[in-house]
């Protein structure tokens, strides 16, 4: 059923009985010619652009827990494309072109509001920083302005501009950037997917991988045996386990990172501003919550938990931005395993194995990244070669030497 | 993660006290090993879904390095050494 005004119009008249479920509850086949591991937002996005863009339908997507369980259900809900490096921007800025026409796209909701992003600075050195990011994001063709703290102060009065230890001077607004409704994301592309013949199996955790002569013939799963022609891991947080089936040990360590909801407030933040003296990160949901983020706990872990050190870590940093919040109070917590990879930016690219496939390594930056890590995902699968936005994410760069590492801090991934 | 952490010198201590450094599985190449030796050590790790050894620091402590192995599913701590010492054999 396509949705539209006019058919909610109609339901409405007949007392909403007429609604269909958005997607199909199938039992797994014996065999598929694409298997892809992880029903998350990146694994629902590649069934979706496998299906609809390259043609490829017998495909499956297997899910240990409920559509939306993981991270597409765990994050702040943020998108933009302000990143520095070359083998980073034109991927993200095809996420946010995807993005600017999704909902049309898959004809789903998704609450897509280019609302803005503006990053606080607080020094000299960290204007000339976000100065240089701003400057390399146009020249990729990414819209960057850099804002004075006057133009900043106008957008956002309630800022603390004179704190004695971080003065704000400024900000780089992404005004492309914005929020999107994350739930809305995983089942607007299993719709998708699930309407041009995808099976999407709840309930179906992989426990191991069936290799015969170097080539993947199948997964065992708690559902049976399902073979397949072509293997695609999606499952970030759980990347080195599922790898690790595959005898694929990787640049990777599992980490939780913190999100958080406060009671609901009048209209009060109407963009998405991070504090450059910190991490903190702040936007306002339709509902009226503040969502906001930090830094992960920092420790190994396959806990979707965190500690109250980071909770009050994380409303510190949000106090010294903007000291209203001290009036405010948590409603939710949540935490979310994250792939933290060794330089900071994920891995789409083949594997030893010529028909398995790898999307992995998403850090903290993963909701983003949705629309075309399926899209990229989605090309190499279908035709063996990466698309051109996601040529350097490649698993083998920390080999050869051509890390991505917006951050520079290097292989350690608890400070990415 | 735990709350707390046993130190082997100073006791049960907030593990606020401490800072982690990361696997403490991993084994320094000689200086003069291939470069895939390298990589493996700098780049790639087991990153365990279950008992995980890492360095810890008692950094507002005795500042000693430690040894602590953790669940990483339940967080709970099984056991804490002193780095240093562990490495030449003895135990505290």
């Amino acid at each position: 059923m396509r949705y539209s005004a006019f058919s909610v119009f109609l339901n409405g008249l007949r007392g909403n009985a007429g609604w269909a479920p958005a997607w199909r509850q199938p039992e797994p086949k014996p065999q598929y010619d694409v298997i892809i591991v992880g029903g998350g937002g990146h694994g629902l996005a590649t069934a979706y652009y496998l299906s609809k863009t390259f043609g490829v339908t017998n495909v499956a997507v297997l899910e240990k827990g409920y559509l939306g369980s993981g991270n597409i259900g765990r994050n702040t809900t943020i998108i933009r494309s302000n990143y520095l490096l070359p083998g980073n921007n034109p991927f993200y800025e095809l996420s946010m072109k995807l993005w600017e026409g999704l909902e049309q796209d898959f004809n789903f909701n998704a609450m897509v509001s280019q609302r803005g992003v503006i990053n606080l600075f607080h020094s000299d050195a960290q204007r000339d920083a976000y100065t240089r990011r701003g400057n390399a994001m146009r020249l990729h063709g990414v819209d960057a302005e850099l804002l004075d703290r006057d133009a900043v102060r106008k957008k956002l009065p309630f800022l603390d501009f004179d704190n004695a230890r971080f003065p704000i001077m400024g900000g780089l607004l992404q005004a492309r950037g914005g929020t999107v409704r994350h739930d809305a994301v995983a089942w607007g592309y299993a719709r998708g997917a699930d309407s041009r013949g995808v099976d999407i199996i709840t309930g179906c955790e992989v426990t191991g991988i069936r290799t015969e002569s170097g080539r993947v013939t199948g997964v065992e799963t708690t559902k049976g045996f399902i073979g397949c022609g072509k293997l695609a891991l999606a499952a970030a947080g759980n990347s080195t386990v599922v790898a690790d089936m595959a005898g694929l040990r990787l640049p990777i360590e599992s980490h939780v990172l913190q999100a958080f909801v406060s009671e609901g407030l009048k209209p009060f933040i109407d963009c998405v501003v991070t504090f450059g003296a910190g991490h903190f990160y702040v936007s306002q949901s339709d509902k009226g919550g503040l969502v906001f983020g930090g830094d992960i706990d920092g420790y190994n872990s396959y806990a979707q938990r965190g500690n109250l050190a980071t909770v009050e870590h994380v409303a510190e940093a949000g106090v010294a931005m903007i000291p209203a919040l001290t009036r405010i109070r948590y409603l939710r917590s949540w935490g979310g395993i994250m792939d933290m990879s060794m330089d900071g930016s994920p891995i789409i690219d083949r594997t030893h194995i010529d028909n398995l496939y790898l999307n992995a390594g998403w850090c903290y930056g993963g909701f983003k990244a949705t629309p075309a890590s399926g899209y990229c995902y989605a090309h190499l699968i279908a035709r063996n070669e990466p698309h051109e936005t996601a040529r350097q994410l490649r698993l083998d760069r920390f080999q050869r030497g051509y890390q991505i590492d917006e951050k520079g801090v290097g292989a350690q991934p608890n400070l990415h | 993660m735990a709350s707390l952490i046993s130190c082997p010198h100073c006791g049960p201590r907030p593990k606020e006290e401490f800072t982690i450094k990361g696997d403490a599985s991993l084994g320094r190449p000689a200086a003069d090993a291939g470069s895939q030796d390298w990589y493996n050590y700098v780049y790639l790790r087991d990153n365990p879904k279950g008992l995980h050894k890492e360095y810890w620091h008692h950094s507002s402590g005795c500042r000693r390095w430690l040894i602590v192995e953790r669940d990483t599913v339940t967080h709970k701590i099984h056991g804490v050494s002193d780095a240093a010492l562990a490495k030449l054999g003895a135990s505290v």
